[in-house]
């Protein structure tokens, strides 16, 4: 048998963010869905497009461009504006230039897959109103369809492993960030704990992370606590921050070959420490101790593991090359 | 659509004699495109096309940024080459490579064709292309044009001559293999009948004869191919033949040098590299070497090449045999190495610094196509017959402050095939680009690039000219 073939630093590089990209433009066309139709059910002085953009990071951008979050405005920046670089037509363009440069990589599948969503995104220009539930719907099925062809049709081999480690970890950024945003919003103190709350709101949470079905199926009715452990600590749900850092941690130790719960490098440890808290955590403790310093906790850990795997595995070995040889 | 009102008229057509009978090759095909219903072949071209658009086979132009991947137009109706005009075709083009590259071994050495005054020394001497960083090189088994791909034309009496020899870094032959699937996904029913010759094993032959140059201690050698990234104008060439042979796709920057060879930047470390099929033009291929402000290359490449720790392909300084001057020689080349007469004759070609040339060239000019030394592409060059009095002022200027860096041919009238516009067949021009390998032995891939010009009237084929690709079908 052939040795396993060696995967270039750039390669790499550019399959964990085109893995990103496809992520981020999934999460933000079915955050657009969700509001979309959690607009209609709600009276027109109530309707909010702001924590949308909130959960994207880029809120403070928009306001400088846009001003008001109205439905045209929001949509206009989160979905197509090409200037903003996390819109789902940037995304989207820049998950395919990065295809393109390892398209001898991936399958031929897969770089029709991601060529024909730009083509669909680039020529979906002013849509209708009527036409924009069925459009995100249709982004998000054309991006679940990406991964089921990842995953159906490449190799499981290294470059895939980065693929995976690039779709966990974004994800486990997304869910962070949507929690965070609507959380501050629904129930802005811990205490409120019994009072009334709004359960279309909490609905609309879990619909944002398809988790909605998943939910009623393991706890049945609504309630905030539970939602936020759903979201934070379920170990069986693909969008739950707990799951998708254990995925990222698998696919980190089989780039390495470091036997699970040991580290060789930074990003193995820096992401084996987060993957221990959220193992370890209590929804009651992590509420009690604030939630929101909680999520901005995990934020700077999954920024700092970013830069650990940029740095231990995508930058040019110029220094370390004398040495290797 | 039916083929009863298709004018080959004054030109040589590839599928129909002069009188309008159906030559006896492409009957079958004429039967069964006359047997589609009523629009079909029409939907098929749209199929086709919109195919090509979701595979993203396109390429880049340069100074286009908005929209800047085209997709290579594709005409369904191919072009057919006979068994017996083939092996015409394959035996000129065997002999050519091969007194090539005696020529350009014999150039970076003793130059006895110089000395013997076959070719006049100032040719060599004054070709931009010529490079002293080459001189006494020795590449394995003495070949320094391992992929090539030749332009033939035919003019009115069919006779094909060789318009010019690429021996740098030639591109298209995955256009050869798309439009091959292509042809087959849309159409399939269009082979019914007929021995194409296949055309898949390109990748395989193209990585073997990778393999044969690779360094004597190299057992199982790493070949990869370098690329100067996804906004060349070829790129998509370079990732899909990467992808079919199943190497490596590498830019400049993935490389680093050692006083030990050459290696590439993984994720697990550096790993060495044994033979590398460089798309880069020589100019780019290493900043210490050729020109420094190249960012594309790979500093240190030409002294490890030189030290025989890394095979290139092509070899560097190849080019002097692919500058337009050098191949008006090409047939004494044939003569004084193979000792043999050309099976494939060149199209007559004026010097322009011979001073009698020159004069017969400029008062010529509305009837001579003139084309500058080194450039390619269809860059730099004035079709008299189709041109402006302004146009051909500048060019005669030009001709006279630079005299060596001009010939001119005669406006051949180029032979045509009958192609899909709008909703009915017109006759256009085409020409011929067969690839061929020269590694343990000589290789000539049965098919080629057939380019054609989709202007009305033009004689310019090159893609970034208006040109569109067929399939070309060489008969079993």
């Amino acid at each position: 048998m052939n040795p396993p073939r060696p995967l270039l630093s750039r390669v790499a590089d550019s399959l964990y963010w085109m893995a990103r990209y496809i992520e981020r433009a999934e999460n933000v066309a079915r955050f657009i869905g969700v509001n979309l139709h959690l607009m209609l059910d709600l009276p027109s002085d109530e309707k909010q497009w702001q924590p949308i953009v909130a959960t994207t990071g880029d809120a403070h951008v928009f306001r400088e461009r846009y001003g008001a979050a109205t439905q045209d405005s929001v949509i206009e920046f989160l979905a197509r504006d090409a200037s903003n670089p996390n819109s789902v037509y940037s995304c989207i363009r820049a998950a395919r230039e990065d295809a393109r440069s390892v398209r001898e990589i991936i399958s031929s599948e897969m770089w029709e897959q991601v060529n024909a969503l730009y083509l669909q995104v680039r020529d979906a220009q002013g849509l209708a109103p009527d036409a924009l539930p069925s459009y995100f719907y249709e982004v998000r099925m054309a991006c679940d369809q990406f991964q089921g062809v990842t995953d159906s049709t490449m190799t499981h081999n290294e470059a895939w492993h980065f693929i995976g480690l690039g779709r966990t970890l974004e994800r486990a950024d997304k869910t962070t960030r949507l929690l965070d945003v609507k959380y501050f919003i629904l129930l802005p103190s811990v205490s409120d704990v019994g009072t009334p709350y709004d359960e279309v709101q909490w609905a609309a949470v879990l619909k944002s992370v398809s988790g909605f079905e998943m939910y009623r199926k393991s706890h049945g009715h609504i309630a905030p606590a539970r939602v936020v452990e759903f979201l934070l600590f379920d170990n069986e749900f693909p969008r739950a921050v707990r799951y998708s850092v254990g995925r990222a941690d698998r696919f980190l130790h089989s780039i390495t070959g470091t036997p699970a719960g040991t580290f060789s490098c930074p990003s193995e440890q820096s992401l084996g420490r987060l993957k221990s808290e959220l193992d370890f955590g209590r929804v009651e403790d992590t509420v009690a101790a604030g939630l929101h310093e909680f999520l901005d906790g995990l934020q700077v850990k999954m920024n700092t593991i970013d830069e650990c795997i940029l740095r231990d595995f995508f930058v040019p070995w110029t220094a370390a090359a004398g040495a290797v040889i | 659509m039916r083929f009863y009102s298709y004018d080959p008229a004054n030109f040589y057509d590839e599928m129909f004699e002069a009188g309008g009978r159906p030559r006896s090759h492409a009957q079958f095909l004429i039967d069964t495109i006359e047997g589609l219903s009523d629009g079909q072949l029409l939907r098929y071209q749209r199929s086709a096309d919109r195919l090509l658009l979701q595979m993203g086979i396109t390429f880049n132009v340069y100074g286009d940024s908005a929209g800047a991947e085209r997709i290579f137009p594709f005409d369904l109706i191919p072009r057919i080459v006979p068994a017996a005009e083939w092996q015409r075709i394959e035996g000129g083009l065997r002999q050519r490579i091969h007194a090539l590259n005696e020529f350009i071994d014999d150039i970076y050495h003793q130059q006895k064709i110089l000395n013997d005054r076959v070719i006049p020394a100032e040719v060599i001497q004054s070709a931009a292309s010529f490079r002293p960083q080459c001189r006494g090189l020795n590449p394995l088994r003495k070949i320094w044009c391992h992929i090539v791909g030749t332009d033939l034309v035919r003019d009115r009496d069919g006779q094909y001559y060789v318009l010019e020899d690429n021996l740098r870094v030639p591109s298209g032959v995955s256009y050869v293999l798309e439009n091959r699937e292509v042809l087959k996904r849309i159409f399939p029913r269009v082979f019914e009948g007929l021995a194409v010759c296949p055309v898949n094993e390109y990748p395989s032959r193209l990585l073997e004869t990778l393999e044969s140059i690779a360094p004597h201690y190299a057992t199982t050698p790493r070949v990869v191919l370098l690329t100067p990234g996804m906004y060349n104008s070829a790129y998509f060439e370079h990732s899909f033949l990467a992808q079919q042979m199943g190497v490596q796709l590498v830019e400049g920057h993935d490389l680093t040098v050692t006083p030990d060879g050459v290696f590439m930047r993984t994720t697990k470390g550096v790993e060495r590299v044994d033979v590398i099929y460089r798309r880069i033009d020589d100019d780019f291929l290493d900043p210490e070497a050729f020109r420094p402000d190249s960012l594309l290359g790979v500093p240190g490449l030409m002294a490890a090449y030189q030290a025989g720790r890394v095979s290139l392909a092509n070899a560097p300084g190849n080019g002097v045999a692919d500058d337009k001057v050098v191949y008006a020689y090409v047939p004494e080349m044939i003569r004084y190495y193979e000792g043999e007469e050309p099976i494939l004759p060149n199209v007559p070609t004026y010097l322009c610094w011979r001073p009698a040339d020159r004069q017969h060239v400029l008062a010529n000019l509305d009837k001579l196509v003139v084309k500058s030394a080194n450039e390619s592409g269809g860059y730099g060059m004035l079709v008299g017959p189709y041109s402006t009095g302004e146009q051909r002022a500048e060019f005669a200027a030009k001709i006279e402050a630079n005299p060596r860096n001009f010939i001119a041919q005669p406006t051949l009238a180029l032979s045509r095939v009958p192609t899909i516009i709008d909703d009915h067949f017109e006759g256009r021009h085409v020409d011929l680009r067969p690839y061929v390998l020269y590694g343990k032995e000589i290789y000539v891939l049965p098919g080629g690039l057939t380019r054609v010009a989709l202007r009305k009237g033009s004689l310019v084929v090159n893609s970034s000219q208006g040109g569109g690709s067929k399939d070309t079908w060489v008969l079993a």
